[in-house]
């Protein structure tokens, strides 16, 4: 085989020609406390082989006991998802030997998964939704950590031998099956990258697990083919398997787009198999083709008895559901009057959480917008943190707002006492009172002010009266400056203009 | 019900994991059609219309409580292990040299 | 009472006297040690004998009941577990080469109920290798041989745990049966063992064959002995997803009611006549004479589908062991062979398996393999669940008409050692009359029904349905005092005295 060699097509004639079609499948690994099948603990890091029990382990004589708290969470994903719960469903066993896996099967669901035919609306970075079908989805457990050792790049080719931690082996996990994502065209690398960032998003809000890409706790496996026209049969695929990022994600299809479309352009046919991204290249290569891999002898795992959820947990669990994030953003963008442009630019930020909680706290909404999406996005940039990373709370801001509003203080001093906030000084109100930056509005501390101001500029007074109300400017400068910026800007011109026996 | 040969044992073999000498592929293909004859019975009273039985008492929703237990400790996970390095499992190279 | 008089009575027996401070429970357990060390060299019951420990056990229980602790009925009175059965600290091997040396780290459940009950576990019993076998000669460790012949097989797979009963070496021992493994030994051996309903006995421990076939059960020289160990070791667990939740039965109350006025047993059809030798049917029909006698009514009944569950037996028994065997793979336990060319996981396993692997084993893996395998999953395992469902549905008819259900166990006194070693088929039909309560799930019990060809011990197989294993304690422990008053005593007392041990 000469894949490695396919000259790579650029990316829009490669779309101009042919059309993509995507499937993708989500590992998402649960939040639990224990493991699908025992009562190990289910922790990210530990000491390599103490998260087991002879269960998780697979020690002979061990069994399996369903997690019911994981059977529950699989169900608010698959409801999330808007599909069917079955009312009857198995685990089976799915064979094959491999050094991570501690039976040499896996315990999964074959023919018979929890949820299947649901969907989920992905919206792209323009606002365009894209409907994806949900096939199934199902629980099984994880396997084991492999840790290659002796090649040099700590990658299994050329590793001497491999080393196994088995504390992740019987994680709970749910995977996600799409059906064909057809009619994406150009954007399908966006669709793929988008749609996982749609369930990550949900899989957070459902409170399921905490999502982290980074470590593995979602693992998208990308599944890509081409075909000449949307009329046409679908093409073979590659599944691109455990991609780990956003970014990687929108990268593969992307690659394999090129890859495939240079195969085709030579009239050469795509293999069907398993293939691994490179994050330093770009690129994916292909995996081992394993010739007895297809051969899973799936049967009805005999050590454990069917899950039968009854109608009535189901729909206890579906009226517990938390909102969902796309009904939210809808609920929010009505709440709030912001403009798609507005609520898309929030949502890119990261920051729709952090504006709904200052609202919560007081502030308006535009307010709130335009202290995360203004000085305090700019602070960040600056930081180069994230918003919610920043040491300011959503109810520190509405404070701050507060204070505006109530003419404590003007914009100006706000920016100021926000960076005190930032320094970790304490709450707005309280950094106000003590370094006094309260404006100024009492009226003999201004008029005496005003009146020295009328004095040291005679001329300029002159010009007030003889017409000219616009230099009126020219004394407020001075006298804002007497008040180190604290003096209440309006008072100051009504008192001028006051004295000077003019109209505004 | 296909003859079984030679080819079907070893394959069969591969797929289990298991090596089989030169002796022992002849001696269980020998015996595996005759074997598999007297199962295939089953097939004469297995109807479209007979529900299948997996489990002898029929049983559902056996679920456990989501709460840690007791687990071994690493020296207990690797007493047994043929061979560990750094309180891991080690396990020969998983890919052989192309 | 010599030692040597107490070791031949019952375990209940035993349990009196020990009660009654007549003997010690290090009196007792030295004297079975003492015993197997006087016979087992020949006998070959054994594969591990845990003096050490037995007596540690032994001794705290007397210190306990010097104390005046309470103590369960059978504290002190030793027991022997098949080597099947997962011992904390004592080697579990399941008679293979491939995990000689083991030492599990944990206790099956029903190990966890022998230790707190105090009883001394003298050993691990031989038994074919994963009890797979009708006879022990596929123990990777050498066969066990009858007491009442040595040139005869003492059954199997549990042939250790029989023989050691039979021979006096423990008044109690643990079996576990997937197609006849604790009743057909007992036939042969003239003891008495039961195959609880599934599920009855938790299997978490048990070195898994079949799972949906296997369950753990008593072996004993008399049905008020089993029925105690029964109630021992029965018990929901939460650790077996298919234990069952069911109260544990009054076994003990039902073998001593010795009342079978009004019961009706049923003669099963498909069960009797050329497959059964003469002297075997006819200790059978004997049998019910005198429970006839004894008031109760018998019945003959048509199972006609019981002609199928060998084939069904023999499709999905070997298939789940298919399975449970993949983790015996030389990567976290057990023996690893490597090979001098390339060793890499894949060949390490096949050498470890190949070699660590006897031929039933092997043969077994390959038919599981072939029965579950892309094509032939619906003709093969498909078709062996369906006729399990037929095979219960012939049971609960012929329950609509009686209580319990009876048949010869086995169909021959013991065979001779090494004459269907090479003749899987041959050897797979001695299970033809035990295997349909493993594919239905309900309880049966082997007890001796007299000696038949060569003088050697016949059994009478008495079933029950599912959750019914009272009836089978209350027919058998009937039967057993008719029969017992007939002879004059007990069967076992016409067993050679093997005493001097080897002698041949
Ligand atoms: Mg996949
Ligand atoms: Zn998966």
């Amino acid at each position: 085989m000469t894949t490695t060699t396919t000259e790579l097509v650029d990316y829009d004639d490669a779309t101009d020609r042919y059309d993509p079609v995507l499937g993708i499948e989500v590992h998402v690994e649960l939040g639990t406390a224990t493991k699908m099948f025992d009562g190990a603990p289910n922790i990210f890091a530990a000491e390599p082989n103490t998260a087991i029990t002879p269960v998780s382990l697979g020690l002979p004589g061990s069994l399996p006991v369903v997690n019911g708290t994981a059977v529950e969470y699989a169900i608010r994903i698959g409801l999330a998802l808007n599909c069917s719960i079955a009312e009857t469903c198995r685990f089976a066993r799915k064979q094959y030997f491999y050094p991570d896996l501690t039976k040499n099967f896996q315990t999964s669901q074959y023919d018979e998964p929890i949820a299947f035919d649901g969907w989920v609306d992905v919206e792209l970075e323009d606002g365009e939704i894209v409907r994806v079908e949900i096939e199934r989805a199902h629980m099984e457990e994880d396997a084991g950590k492999n840790t290659h050792v002796g090649g040099a790049t700590g990658r299994i080719q050329g590793a001497t031998h491999s080393l196994v931690d088995y504390n992740r082996a019987g994680v709970p996990l749910v995977e996600i099956v799409t059906r064909p994502i057809e009619g994406t065209g150009k954007r399908a690398p966006e669709v793929a990258a988008a749609y996982v960032r749609t369930l990550r998003d949900i899989f957070r809000t459902l409170d399921v697990s905490e999502a982290r890409m980074e470590r593995g706790n979602v693992r998208a496996d990308v599944n890509v083919s081409l075909r000449p026209t949307p009329e046409s049969p679908l093409g073979t695929r590659t599944e691109t398997k455990n991609v780990n990022s956003f970014r990687a994600i929108d990268r593969t299809v992307h690659f394999e787009i090129s890859r495939q479309a240079g195969i085709l352009d030579a009239g050469g046919t795509v293999i069907q198999e398993t293939r691994h991204f490179h994050e330093d290249t770009g690129s994916t290569s292909s995996g081992r083709v394993k010739s007895d891999a297809e051969d899973y002898r799936y049967f009805p795992e005999p050590d454990l008895v069917p899950v039968a959820p009854s109608r009535e947990w189901v729909e206890e669990i579906r009226n517990a559901l938390p909102e969902l994030p796309a009904a939210r953003r809808r609920r929010l963008l009505g709440e709030w009057g912001f403009s798609d442009l507005e609520m898309r630019d929030v949502q890119n930020a990261g920051a729709l959480d952090l504006i709904e909680q200052t609202v919560a706290a007081g502030a308006s909404a535009q307010s709130a917008r335009k202290w995360w999406m203004g000085e305090l996005a700019r602070v960040a940039r600056e930081q180069e943190v994230e918003l919610e990373e920043l040491t300011v709370t959503p109810a520190q801001i509405a404070e701050l707002q507060g204070l505006v509003d109530g003419k404590k203080i003007n914009d100006k001093i706000a920016r100021k006492v926000l960076g005190s906030v930032l320094e970790g000084e304490g709450d707005p109100a309280a950094i106000v009172e003590a370094e006094g930056l309260a404006v100024v509005s009492d009226d003999s501390v201004l008029t005496a002010a005003v009146d020295q101001a009328i004095a040291d500029n005679p001329d300029v007074v002159a010009k007030i009266q003889g017409g000219k109300v616009q230099a009126i400017g020219a004394l407020i400068g001075p006298i804002m400056k007497a008040t180190r910026g604290q003096a209440d800007a309006g008072r100051v011109r009504e008192i001028i203009m006051e004295k000077l026996g003019v109209q505004g | 019900m296909p003859s079984i040969g030679r080819d079907d044992v070893a394959r069969l073999a591969d797929l289990a994991r298991i090596q089989l000498t030169d002796e022992e592929v002849d001696r269980l293909s020998g015996e595996f059609d005759a074997i598999m004859d007297a199962v295939a019975s089953v097939s004469e009273v297995a109807t479209a219309d007979v529900p299948a039985t997996s489990h002898p008492i029929p049983m559902t929703n056996v679920y456990r409580e989501d709460v840690v237990t007791d687990t071994l400790t690493q020296e207990q996970a690797l007493a047994a292990a043929p061979q560990a390095e750094d309180g891991r499992f080690a396990v020969p190279q998983i890919l052989g040299e192309e | 009472m010599t030692s040597t008089d107490i070791l031949r009575t019952s375990a209940a027996s035993q349990a009196a006297a020990l009660a009654a401070g007549e003997i010690s429970s290090a009196e007792l357990t030295a004297a079975h040690l003492d015993r197997i060390d006087a016979v087992d060299g020949d006998l070959h019951a054994f594969l591990h004998v845990s003096r050490d420990e037995a007596l540690t056990t032994a001794r705290d229980v007397d210190t306990r009941r010097a104390a005046g602790e309470e103590l369960h009925p059978l504290a002190g009175v030793p027991v022997a577990v098949k080597d099947v059965v997962v011992t904390e600290g004592i080697p579990t091997t399941a008679a293979s080469k491939i995990l000689e040396g083991w030492v599990p780290p944990y206790d099956a459940t029903l190990v966890e109920k022998l230790r707190a009950a105090g009883l001394p576990i003298l050993g691990k019993t031989n038994m074919d290798e994963f009890a797979m076998g009708s006879s022990t000669e596929n123990s990777a460790f050498g066969l066990t041989r009858n007491p009442w012949d040595r040139e005869r097989i003492p059954g199997g797979s549990g042939g250790g745990s029989a023989a050691a009963v039979g021979a006096f070496e423990a008044p109690l021992a643990i079996g576990t049966d997937t197609g006849g493994s604790i009743r057909q030994p007992a036939s042969v051996t003239g003891t008495v063992g039961v195959k609880p309903t599934y599920g009855s006995v938790s299997r978490y421990g048990l070195i898994a064959m079949a799972s949906s076939l296997d369950q753990a059960g008593p072996v004993t020289r008399t049905v008020a002995d089993a029925a105690l160990l029964h109630e021992l070791i029965a018990g929901h667990d939460a650790r077996d997803s298919t234990s069952l939740t069911d109260p544990v039965g009054a076994y003990a109350a039902a073998a001593g009611r010795k009342d079978v006025k009004g019961l009706r047993i049923g003669v099963i059809e498909q069960l009797e006549g050329e497959a059964f030798a003469p002297e075997v049917s006819a200790r059978f029909t004997e049998s019910l004479s005198l429970l006839e006698q004894a008031g109760a009514e018998i019945v003959r009944v048509s199972c006609p589908n019981f002609g199928y569950a060998l084939g069904a037996y023999y499709l999905i028994m070997p298939s789940e062991a298919s399975s449970n065997l993949a983790k015996f793979d030389g990567m976290r336990f057990g023996l690893r062979v490597v090979p001098e060319e390339s060793p890499t996981a894949e060949s390490v396993m096949k050498a470890t398996r190949g070699q660590g692997f006897g031929d039933e084993v092997k043969r077994r893996i390959l038919l599981g393999t072939y029965a579950l395998s892309a094509g032939y999953y619906d003709a093969y395992y498909g078709s062996a669940q369906k006729v399990r469902t037929l095979v219960q549905r012939d049971f609960a008819s012929a329950f609509e008409k009686v209580d319990v259900l009876a048949s010869p166990t086995a169909p021959t006194v013991a065979f001779r050692l090494g004459e269907k070693v090479d003749d899987p088929l041959a050897m797979y039909a001695n299970d033809i009359a035990t295997i349909p309560a493993n594919l239905a799930g309900v309880p049966g019990i082997s007890l001796p029904s007299g000696l038949a060809e060569d003088g050697l011990p016949a059994g009478i197989q008495f079933l029950a349905p599912a959750r019914g294993d009272e009836r089978l304690y209350q027919v058998g422990g009937a039967l057993e005092a008719l029969l017992e008053d007939s002879w004059g005593g007990p069967l076992l007392d016409r067993a050679p005295d093997l005493a001097g041990g080897a002698d041949r």
